[in-house]
């Protein structure tokens, strides 16, 4: 099998403070991989720097696109790069508001995408809008309702279905679950679990929860400093820690 | 007025002008900008207009100005004297006998030949304007093809209105590419711009001109089950009887009495002239009607 | 039988012979003559020549009396006659450190080479209506000075000794010219400057103030105003070398701007730069901090999100002519359209009522 993305020593500096540096993964078709560390330790810089979002300063992302096998697309032109986020890539954002419309309805939101990719036949758009919202577990009637009128849960479980819309082969996905109460978080957590089984979505979600990485994750990255300490398993990551800094991360959770 | 150039602009600009129609005739429905000189009427007046009138007009042309389709409304009086005395070129108000006719927001009824130029005034050339202000950014999504937004639009419009609420300036798409502002004639027009005359578009104040060449597809935006609908007044034309013209609607009286007549002035005599009569007309053909003090 | 009234041919002639009457007024009072506006409503006739693009006090002062006082209408009469004059060629660059000061002020420093000139300045006068200007009289003639012989250096040079405040890079390059050509976006700075110094004065002015409010606040110092009277120059290739053609009364202001430094520069001050015909320092100071603000990404500075930060919305929003026009246009005639917003507001009501009437009749009939 070959790997859907296969990343290679991906760069990024602020001035003369590293962003990132030195990573390389593969991923695999299917496979979550999650990405953890403290704020400021490059991991938003480096999903960004894969999601065509920042310049990097150095490396390859090389995509295995439908029609021409792999592709480095920090070497794409814009419009590749572009026509690839509205089709085979899905980026779903910290706050709901950077991925959303928020002066256009529910309906609006879900169906953009697949206006963007031809579909003309009203009836068709609605009807698959009101299906997805019902997989985010967001109530039919609600499909004319503007973002602005929803609660923070709301607005992120209709981000997400306003990305997977479309069957995306890569979703990135930023602290998915940040600034929503315990609760909410928990019942989003419990939605993108089943989505990701469901869908068999290949995606990089970065956290600094390690209960989400434990949920979603196949396997793990651990970065400090813009530097990757350690990677592996989900699991073994988890359970058995090498790095002095990954023992303290983990330690500093309670043990549920 | 002598002191001016044939059609007030110099013959450097005119050349410009028509190099950027020629572009624009090369590429339909894509906006070429071009260094909009200050006219003698104000910004949003027809500016764009005038100057791609000027640059396409020969002394033997013969010229019609119409404004909401009749020659005789302010605007389009004070624009075709502008060229009466810079150009000296013959006027018209029959559509038949003009060899370039400029527009404010119609198309003649009549079938325009393939020895016509409509000329249409743009204020806002830009189709996605009010859906992205930015023009770095609308450019961007022209030169990618990027019309989803677009069709959001359309989507909401449908979702809370039942039906696509866009009235005048209807977006096209012309040629299968460019999406085009056809400036804000009634979409009533929008299936007439699939004709055998040159349409070229001016738009001064917004430095563009854009243009579709005779024969060209041009296709107003629907869903497949919302399709365009080209409307307009359910009536006749209380003059001439037509039904088939876009009607203006006055208001009578203060009791509710209204009458419903051709937007198309020269339309609407050609038809009375031999021999139609609606609901309100008279057998003998009138003049325009009294002008305003 | 009824016909629709619309406005015709001898309706616009009527107004326009009821326009010039009353621009005329009381004929039982004297006329004013063009070199009356020009030699007494100077300010106006340099705002007209600035904004209008075209320095000729007796246009500008005739353009003041047929618009009846209204500058921008003046403004928009200049725009519309420069359209139509050929243009031979190109001066070469005024050298403004050459200038012949009427007036040459620095806030940055007490004293300085050259000379404080005031001038004719309403700076420090009492705002208090003069109602002696009320009556006709003779003015006390002011004292008068030797005039400087030698060039007065721009302020700034000194700075630029010390290596302290940021350098221009000279240039060859011939600049775009905004009338020639279409303006597009991101625009260098030459294009910026030349749309800022024709741009509205109460536009550009209020942008400056947003910069001082907070809105992309730059610390701006008025390290020089100057003006006065600069030679404009231009080869004549049968010539073979560069004549004198006339003179031109300018206004510069060079602003001095703190800021931090950046990745490759250290900290130093950076300018702003305001030039406009005629004395209009107002204009000039504005321009120069509208210009600091909108080169925040060559500085390497954030953006903000403010407006004066945004070259489209400055840019596209200056200019009076075009703004004054797209507005008052919404005073034609757009009954066309009108009607076709009649035709579907109308329809959706109708749908909408339908379907009420259908909903009420469904539950009566679940009852």
């Amino acid at each position: 099998m070959h790997p859907l993305l296969k990343v290679n020593n991906i760069k990024k500096m602020y001035g003369h403070r590293i962003g990132c540096t030195d990573v390389s993964f593969d991923l695999y078709p299917g496979e979550v991989m999650g990405i953890v560390g403290e704020s400021g330790s490059g991991k938003s810089t480096l999903l960004n720097c894969l999601a065509g979002h920042l310049e990097t300063d150095g490396g390859e992302v090389i995509f295995d696109t439908l029609d021409r096998g792999p592709v480095d697309t920090l070497k794409m032109s814009e419009p590749e790069r572009r026509m690839l986020g509205r089709t085979d890539w899905a980026f779903v954002h910290q706050h709901a508001r950077d991925g959303l419309r928020m002066s256009v309805s529910a309906g609006g939101n879900i169906g953009e995408r697949l206006m963007a990719v031809g579909d003309r036949h009203y009836g068709n758009i609605r009807d698959r809008a009101i299906d997805w919202l019902d997989r985010v577990e967001i109530d039919e009637s609600r499909v004319d309702d503007r973002p602005t009128a929803f609660s923070g849960g709301m607005q992120q479980r209709l981000q997400i279905a306003r990305n997977l819309v479309t069957g995306p082969r890569l979703v990135f996905m930023d602290e998915p679950t940040g600034g929503l109460d315990v609760s909410v978080q928990a019942r989003l957590l419990d939605l993108l679990r089943g989505l990701v089984r469901e869908m068999g979505l290949s995606a990089i979600i970065v956290t600094h929860d390690l209960a989400v990485v434990r949920l979603l994750a196949d396997r793990l990255m651990v970065m400090k400093s813009g530097h990757v300490v350690e990677t592996g398993l989900t699991d073994q990551v988890l359970d058995d820690p090498q790095h002095a800094y990954t023992q303290l991360l983990v330690s500093s959770v309670l043990q549920v | 007025m002598s002191d001016y150039n044939f059609a007030y602009l110099d013959e450097q600009t005119k050349r410009m002008i028509r190099r950027a129609i020629l572009k624009g005739l090369a590429i339909p429905g894509y906006q070429v900008p071009f260094a909009s000189r200050e006219m003698p009427m104000p910004y949003g007046w027809g500016t764009g207009g005038v100057q791609v009138s000027a640059a396409t007009l020969t002394p033997e042309d013969t010229l019609k100005v119409i404004d909401q389709g009749a020659d005789d409304t302010t605007n389009a009086v004070s624009i075709r004297k502008f060229f009466e005395r810079t150009a000296g070129v013959a006027t018209t108000e029959e559509t038949e006998k003009a060899s370039i006719i400029q527009t404010r927001h119609r198309i003649p009824e009549a079938d325009l030949r393939e020895d016509q130029i409509l000329v249409y005034q743009v204020p806002i050339p830009e189709p996605l304007r009010f859906l992205e202000p930015r023009e770095t950014e609308t450019r961007k999504m022209h030169a990618l093809e990027e019309y989803g937004l677009m069709h959001v639009k359309l989507y909401e419009d449908i979702s809370q209105h039942g039906a696509i609420a866009t009235s005048y300036a209807y977006p096209v798409k012309v040629e299968g590419r460019y999406v085009m502002d056809p400036s804000p004639i009634p979409k009533f027009d929008n299936p007439k711009m699939e004709m055998a005359a040159i349409q070229l578009f001016g738009a001064g104040r917004e430095q563009r001109i854009y243009a579709v060449p005779p024969y060209t597809k041009v296709v107003s935006l629907d869903f497949e089950d919302y399709p365009f609908e080209a409307t307009k007044a359910e009536h006749p034309c209380d003059l001439c009887a037509a039904e088939d013209s876009y009607l203006d609607e006055v208001i009578l009286d203060d009791q509710g009495g209204r009458m419903f007549v051709c937007s198309d002035t020269d339309y609407c005599r050609t038809r009375r002239e031999a021999g139609h009569v609606g609901r309100l007309g008279t057998e003998t053909p009138l003049q325009t009607g009294p002008e305003a003090a | 039988m009824y016909v629709a009234v619309k406005g015709g041919e001898r309706a616009i002639d009527n107004a326009h012979a009821w326009l010039a009457e009353e621009r005329r007024g009381d004929t039982s009072i004297a006329e004013m003559s063009l070199a009356q506006i020009r030699e007494q409503l100077k300010l106006a006739v340099n705002r007209v020549m600035a904004e209008g693009s075209l320095n000729d006090p007796d246009l500008a002062a005739l353009a003041i009396k047929q618009s009846r006082g209204d500058l921008i209408e003046a403004i928009f009469l200049i725009r519309a006659y420069r359209t139509t004059l050929p243009r031979f060629g190109n001066s070469r660059p005024v050298e403004t450190a050459e200038m012949a000061c009427d007036r040459r002020i620095s806030a940055t420093f007490k004293d300085v080479p050259g000379g404080q000139v005031l001038g004719p300045t309403f700076d420090y006068t009492h705002r208090l209506l003069d109602f002696k200007l009320a009556a006709e009289g003779e003015v006390a003639e002011a004292p008068k000075a030797e005039p400087r012989r030698e060039p007065t250096p721009h302020v700034t040079s000194f700075l630029r000794g010390e290596d302290i405040i940021q350098s221009e890079e000279a240039s060859e390059a011939t600049p775009k010219d905004i009338t020639r050509e279409p303006m597009s976006f991101p625009a260098d700075r030459a294009t910026r400057l030349q749309t800022l110094t024709r741009g509205d004065e109460g536009f550009v002015l209020g942008m400056a103030y947003s910069t001082q409010r907070g809105y992309a606040r730059n610390h701006a110092f008025v390290g020089e105003l100057r003006i006065g009277t600069v030679a404009v120059e231009m080869d004549i290739p049968e010539l073979g070398f560069a004549i004198e053609i006339g003179e031109v009364e300018l206004t510069e202001c060079e602003t001095v701007n703190q800021f931090k430094g950046s990745k490759t520069e250290p900290p130093q001050f950076t300018r702003g730069y305001g030039l406009v015909f005629g004395q209009s320092e107002r204009k000039a100071i504005s321009m120069a901090l509208v210009d600091r603000a909108l080169r925040w990404k060559e500085l390497g500075e954030d953006n903000l999100g403010a407006a004066a930060q945004d070259e489209e919305f400055v840019l596209s929003h200056c200019d009076n002519i075009q703004a004054t026009g797209f507005l008052e246009h919404i005073k034609l005639p757009h009954y066309v359209d009108f009607q076709s917003e009649l035709e579907l507001v109308r329809k959706l009501r109708r749908e909408a009522e339908a379907a009420r009437a259908a909903a009420a009749q469904a539950r009566e009939a679940a009852e």
